[in-house]
């Protein structure tokens, strides 16, 4: 069980989702996840082996240390990458439960089920409209949530995005002020830069996602609203073209009836 | 053999659960197993190499980190999500030997095996009540042998070889903290789940009998 195993979870999502959903989630995994397992870890690895303070006092270093790190980088990006990709998971959820119930009707026979057998079923890719709209625009609108919170808990904690060199601390039992240094200060202002820049896109595809889900509903209701005889959910250009065609060639056939009976 | 294993089996039991238990599996596998995995192990590490006390004498930290720390926060942890994942098997059990029993007859016995009515009802609320069993005793266990959630960052030991009392210092303490505030959450959560499935599923089926019973009358 690792990051592996979400990427299997979050993989059937991808089915479903937009094509900007779909470069979000390819970059989640390979400029986040992938360089947090395979860089950042390292970089982060002897981080309190290798904080250092300048005195010989016991304990001095580990309170040091717990008062200038309350929680790691690292954790902090391995909190932030699971919650953001949570939300995806009621995408998933929700599908599964479309699936499941198309199944159900399938299996009693229902006429109305246009499916010809179960595994159409599970192949099939579902438009995202009606409630799976909801559901996946509430995912993006959490996903921005939280990476926005993290982002923030990651400013106020660390005062910014730079790791300095040298901490002064005076924390009890330091019998005075003591000169701390951090083990590989620039690679870790080079990484943490690098992940806020990555978080950054990420934020705005998500908003581009957001703003284009947005913009297609109301652009569908006003098609709706411009062609009310038409069903909403089996619409497309070519039915109604010969939904048209149909009509016509009934009215002209009416016609040349009546005209036979008079 | 690892977690991997652990993920295995309980991706079988997500067949058999309601909406509910499906909820309740993607909450281990996301916000614990995988939580446990990537973060929590790694901040436990070096846990006892990074516990300083202030004394040269020789076996002083060993005797203090062994008496504030019996069990380690973090194999706790572990011993608590395996006997909460555990109880699963007993469903998984309980249909596969209907399937058995139905290839040994030959005959279709029950609509479908994994049809959770009857016998196999019984099984699922008894896995419930064992979950929510298990983490409830884990969670008491934690608070009782560490006097709450909270890891201080200094422990005052004075028992033997340690000459008076001695400050200790425990390393990442608020890190520790916000991690085991994060497990209790995440166990309360997944009581709450279980117990809502337990009356979801309780109410259910009694409202069924009630209703069969209520149509044989009318017959």
């Amino acid at each position: 069980m690792d990051w592996g195993a979400l990427h299997t979870i979050l993989g059937g999502v991808n089915k479903h989702s937009t094509s900007i959903g779909k470069i979000w989630l390819t970059v989640l995994f390979i400029f986040r996840i992938m360089i947090l397992v395979v860089a950042a870890e390292r970089v982060w690895g002897d981080e309190q082996d290798d904080f250092i303070c300048n005195t010989l006092q016991p304990g001095c270093k580990n309170v040091c240390y717990d008062h200038f790190f309350p929680i790691s980088h690292i954790r902090l990006w391995a909190l932030q990458l699971i919650f953001v990709s949570t939300p995806a998971l009621l995408v998933a959820m929700h599908v599964a439960y479309r699936r499941h119930e198309k199944k159900r009707q399938f299996r009693k026979g229902d006429q109305k089920c246009e499916y010809k057998d179960i595994e159409e079923i599970r192949k099939q890719r579902f438009r995202i409209e009606g409630s799976l709209w909801w559901t996946y625009t509430s995912s993006i609108f959490f996903r921005l949530v939280f990476e926005a919170v993290f982002m923030y808990a990651f400013y106020f904690m660390y005062d910014g995005f730079r790791m300095p060199r040298l901490m002064k601390c005076n924390a009890w039992p330091c019998p005075n002020t003591v000169d701390c240094f951090v083990s590989r200060p620039t690679e870790k202002t080079v990484f943490t830069i690098f992940m806020i820049a990555v978080s950054s896109i990420c934020i705005l595809l998500n908003v581009a996602e957001l703003c284009y889900l947005v913009t297609k509903f109301f652009l569908r209701r006003s098609k709706k609203a411009g062609n009310p005889k038409h069903h909403p959910n089996h619409e497309n250009k070519e039915e109604t073209k010969q939904n048209e065609m149909n009509e016509l060639i009934s009215d002209s056939c009416q016609n040349t009836v009546i005209g036979f009976s008079s | 053999m690892s977690w991997g294993f652990l993920r295995d089996l309980l991706s079988g039991v997500n067949k058999y659960s309601t909406g509910i238990g499906r909820i309740w599996v993607a909450v281990v596998f996301v916000f614990r197993l995988l939580v446990y995995i990537v973060a929590a192990e790694n901040i436990w590490k070096y846990e006892h190499d990074e516990f300083e006390c202030n004394i040269k004498q020789p076996g002083c930290e060993n005797v203090c980190f062994d008496h504030f720390f019996p069990v380690s926060h973090i194999r706790l942890w572990a011993l608590q999500l395996i006997m909460v994942s555990t109880p699963s098997l007993l469903v998984v059990f309980h249909v596969a030997y209907r399937e058995n029993r139905e290839k040994h007859h030959n005959q279709k016995l029950h609509k479908s095996p994994g049809e959770i009515d009857g016998g196999l009802l019984c099984t699922y609320l008894i896995s419930l009540i064992l979950k929510t069993g298990f983490e409830t005793v884990f969670l008491v266990l934690f608070y009782k042998l560490y006097n709450g959630f909270k890891v201080p960052r200094l422990v005052k030991c004075d028992i033997r070889p340690c000459p008076n009392t001695v400050d200790c210092y425990i390393s990442k303490p608020t890190e520790k903290m916000i991690f085991l505030y994060f497990l209790v959450a995440t166990s309360c959560l997944c009581i709450v789940l279980n117990l809502s499935e337990l009356s979801y599923l309780i109410f259910k089926y009694s409202i069924k009998c009630y209703l069969k019973r209520y149509s044989k009358k009318c017959q």
